[in-house]
């Protein structure tokens, strides 16, 4: 039985995402077009990549809420080095992703070595790093930003669409993980780590060394995301991220990835976060207020987690 | 028993030179929205300014993020207990903070609402504020004079629905061009036939150009764009801009920082109403510090002005220049 239909749960993504997308397209004429669905995916690379790390964390049974945060005092810092100290772009988008990548890993030793609960580590490091982005930028925007740093947003042409560079890296993002995740041994222990912890230390997998390495990679996905937020506005943004951590949540629950860790699938991230995209840009084609873009992705959480609940109970 | 009464009896001379130290110096208290926005920043450096050349205490405090009521009322009450006889309030939701109003208004403090209003309005003291629908109009007309009668497409990119601040501009705005619109008073975004999207940009940059990208693919042949501030303004010429229409369409907005102004130089906002966050915070100090010595409230709505400033003058407006709107703008020059 190797060609058995997945379950529910991970077609739901895709069933919302088709739904949506032939409503849309039954209302407005101007939905189906290669330049809005390549707006669209623009619109959602900095939560879909920032959703990878979150996806990551989420599998281990954990939840990331400081991710926009360190992503927006990524930007800051790759954007402040190379316009007030003149360090050179790629040295100074390493430096961003480098503080991205520290903070990941402030929040994996606190999560591993001192067992506090995930939830409780990110809402102090979410503070911690808003405060330092604020100190650091003096509120202040950045503007001067070198062109190397806006190279993700630029585009070129497909078949009569302009599809930026951004939008590429985000998928090429995605597919190496969902490679990583199902063909390698230490992307199998991310599931077997959040399945059970105590299981996979019987059988010689330290889960805390799985679980430090997997906040270090989700903090230097926030780092790419960084880049990717500075090359979509062209600006260091001290105000950006605030939404982001509960956007990447949202992305990942509407993927079908249970919240209580060990299933799900990543590629199942990038429907959910599509999803919000679509729901943003056809309702306002549609010139429908953005109050109901809130309602409908609250109703689809609440259905994606009920399904998970469901089918969790079912497999038992 | 003996010792008791002791301690009793210094702590109560160390409250007495507490007081009469406090008593001294008035002490005011101003409580903005949020400690990030560079308006906000801008306003609490005035009214710290003009509280060290005239000898009072100025207290700052916000809420943690727009909207934050609870970090407001906390802040108000700190400050009290901490002696401010005068509280300047820029408050994040007009009608959640009046009961916390009220209650300090009953121990004698005197309330000013800086920059929005309260709902009621009288419900604080006194209001020192831009007049946003005013601000609105003016780069109504100004888009009107400039487009000389040619068909207008408009997009709006407005703050988030149910704000009065955001209705009053927009409405305003549309007003000021001539078009059927709404007046001061009311909370709905008025929406004639000219306005072929309207959109929330949540006054931030990202979100603004999200808005005006998808704006775009509803309709490519906007020509107009309002925009309820200046990020959401930048955010709008990138979307044009990437779109290879930012020659084509006009966009103005409300606001007059300095990021904003050097857009307006640029040419990538067509103008601007600028506001003065300073002046509003100067004159509650010194409304504070009336008070404070002779026991005069101020009450009322105080206008503390708008000015169009525009690149490029049109025929029949009155604007300013960039040179001008530099000199008074708020924010790093």
């Amino acid at each position: 039985m190797t060609n058995k239909l997945p379950p529910i749960s991970q077609l739901g993504p895709f069933i919302a995402l088709l739904i949506a997308c032939v409503a849309f397209g039954a209302t407005t004429d101007r939905f189906f077009s290669g330049e809005n669905f390549s707006l669209i995916l623009q619109q959602v690379t900095v939560v879909g990549v920032i959703a990878i790390g979150q996806t990551l964390i989420i599998l281990t049974a954990g939840i990331d809420l400081s991710c926009g945060m360190i992503m927006a005092l990524g930007s800051i810092v790759m954007t402040k080095l190379a316009a007030d100290m003149g360090l050179p772009a790629p040295l100074a988008i390493l430096a961003g992703v480098g503080v991205t990548a520290l903070f990941g890993l402030i929040n994996g030793l606190l999560v591993t070595r001192i067992k506090l609960p995930p939830f409780i580590v990110t809402l102090g490091t979410f503070n911690i790093a808003f405060a330092i982005t604020q100190l650091y930028s003096g509120a202040q925007t950045v503007t001067e930003v070198p062109p190397l740093m806006t190279w993700l947003g630029a585009t070129f042409p497909v078949g009569g669409t302009n599809v930026a560079y951004g939008t590429i890296l985000m998928i090429l993002l995605y597919l190496g993980v969902w490679f990583w995740l199902r063909e390698t041994q230490s992307g199998r222990h991310v599931y077997a780590v959040g399945n059970n912890p105590e299981a996979t230390r019987l059988v010689g997998i330290p889960p805390e060394k799985v679980l430090l390495g997997v906040y270090v990679l989700a903090g230097v996905f926030y780092g790419i995301a960084s880049l990717m937020s500075v090359a979509r506005t062209g600006v260091g943004d001290p105000n950006a991220g605030q939404t982001e951590n509960l956007d990447a949540i949202t992305a990942v629950v509407l993927g079908g990835t249970s919240l209580f860790g060990g299933r799900g699938m990543i590629l199942g991230t990038l429907i959910g976060a599509v999803v919000v995209g679509v729901l943003r840009n056809g309702l306002t084609l549609m010139g429908v207020s953005s109050v109901y873009q809130v309602l409908i992705t609250g109703i689809l959480v609440i259905v994606a987690v009920t399904v998970d609940q469901l089918s969790r109970k079912g497999g038992r | 028993m003996q010792k008791r009464t002791l301690t009793a009896a210094l702590i109560t001379a160390a409250f007495a030179v507490c007081s009469t130290a406090q008593a001294a110096e008035p002490v005011i208290g101003l409580i903005t929205k949020t400690e990030t926005n560079p308006f906000f920043v801008k306003m609490k450096e005035g009214a710290t300014a003009e509280a060290k050349a005239k000898g009072a205490k100025l207290l700052s405090g916000a809420g943690k993020t727009d909207g934050d009521n609870a970090g407001q009322v906390a802040a108000m009450e700190n400050m009290i207990a901490a002696g401010a006889k005068t509280i300047l309030i820029t408050p994040s939701d007009s009608k959640a903070i009046i009961p916390a109003i009220k209650k300090a208004q009953a121990k004698g403090v005197m309330v000013i609402a800086l920059d929005s209003p309260t709902d009621p309005q009288e419900g604080t003291d006194a209001l020192f504020a831009t007049d946003n629908y005013k601000a609105g109009v003016l780069i109504g007309e100004y888009a009107k004079a400039s487009m000389a009668g040619k068909p207008v497409k408009i997009a709006t990119l407005d703050l988030f629905p149910g704000h009065p601040v955001g209705a009053q501009r927009h409405n305003g705005f549309l007003k000021g061009f001539g078009l059927a619109s709404n007046d001061a008073k009311n909370n709905e975004l008025a929406k004639p036939a000219e306005v072929v999207c309207q959109a929330d940009s949540f006054g931030d940059r990202a979100k603004g150009q999200t808005a005006m990208e998808n704006c775009l693919q509803k309709n490519p042949d906007i020509n107009l764009v309002y925009t309820i501030n200046e990020p959401a303004a930048a955010g709008a010429f990138n979307a044009l801009q990437k779109a290879g229409k930012d020659k084509g369409v006009m966009i103005v907005s409300v606001d007059g920082g300095c990021d904003g102004i050097k857009d307006v130089a640029a040419g990538k906002i067509a103008a601007t109403s600028q506001q003065y966050p300073l002046k509003m915070a100067s004159m509650g100090v010194a409304a504070g510090i009336e008070y404070a010595t002779s026991g005069k409230k101020v009450s009322g709505y105080t206008d503390t002005g708008v000015t169009l400033i525009a690149a490029k003058p049109v025929a029949g407006i009155d604007s300013k220049d960039t040179k001008v709107g530099t000199d008074l703008c708020w924010g790093k020059k």
